[in-house]
């Protein structure tokens, strides 16, 4: 059974064997370079890798800052995939907080 | 477990450095252990980010990346920016934003299998150039595009 992710939400679709994947993240992403109403900086939270594997091997590796959007969305696509295959994305933010979830790639409906 | 490879790899290139600081006492383990890239990332120039994630700053125009991003963003805080490489051989994209505080914004290392085409949304806190850096067959390729903004992103 795949370990599903309350922070990481995947929309995900195969075609002539290449996936795509469409994964939207929660996550404040806080830069640390802002600053609250009374003038004080708010801490830095933000996810600073984030990967997708699939049957072993790692097919995004993303490094991020702070300057990209809260709640994360990313699409990339990966050749080799078949219907019914689980990916698995995983990621770490500045703080040591981390999340990974396991999503399978529905098959098409036909 | 690729987490572990990873942090390993990164380590090794900096081995040496880091194995005097540790013992120095100058990093905490925590910093040790991230695989993330400050020298690049926490750069406040361009060409210093480029050096820090790449340890060049030499890049050629390419019309083979494709930087889609709107001419005029509404909302700084959210710009969707697709950067499509027909480069052979692609081996990572960066996105950085020129005005930024610390231009470079995320950058994506992909596999042999994974497509040279990556979707994000990221926060631009003025108008700016948006940069991608796309490294493929060990060489810097780049292309850019310049976004208007109305409200920044970035709390200003």
């Amino acid at each position: 059974m795949a370990k599903t992710s309350s922070t990481i939400q995947v929309r995900s679709s195969v075609k002539k064997g290449v996936a795509t994947i469409k994964c939207l993240v929660s996550h404040p992403m806080e830069t640390g370079l802002r600053k609250d109403k009374k003038g004080n900086l708010i801490p830095a939270k933000f996810i600073q890798n984030l990967t997708c594997e699939h049957s072993g091997d790692t097919v995004l590796d993303a490094e991020l800052n702070g300057s990209v959007s809260t709640n994360p969305y990313l699409k990339f696509a990966f050749s080799g995939a078949n219907d019914g295959d689980t990916i698995k994305i995983s990621w770490v933010d500045n703080t040591g907080e981390k999340d990974s979830g396991e999503f399978e790639i529905p098959t098409r409906r036909r | 477990m690729n987490h572990h490879r990873r942090i390993l790899l990164k380590s090794t290139l900096a081995a040496s450095a880091t194995g005097m600081a540790i013992s120095a006492g100058l990093l905490t383990p925590k910093a040790v252990l991230a695989a993330w890239n400050a020298s690049a990332f926490e750069a406040k120039s361009v060409d210093a980010a480029l050096t820090g994630a790449f340890g060049s700053t030499s890049t050629t125009e390419s019309d083979k990346i494709k930087l889609s991003a709107p001419d005029v963003a509404e909302n700084g805080a959210s710009v969707t920016v697709t950067v499509k490489s027909s480069l052979p051989k692609t081996e990572s994209i960066s996105i950085l934003v020129a005005e930024n505080a610390q231009p470079l914004t995320a950058s994506f290392d992909l596999s042999p299998r994974t497509e040279g085409a990556i979707t994000t949304n990221i926060k631009m806190g003025k108008s700016s150039d948006v940069i991608a850096v796309v490294k493929a067959n060990g060489k810097l390729y780049t292309t850019k595009q310049q976004v208007k903004v109305t409200i920044g992103g970035c709390g200003g």
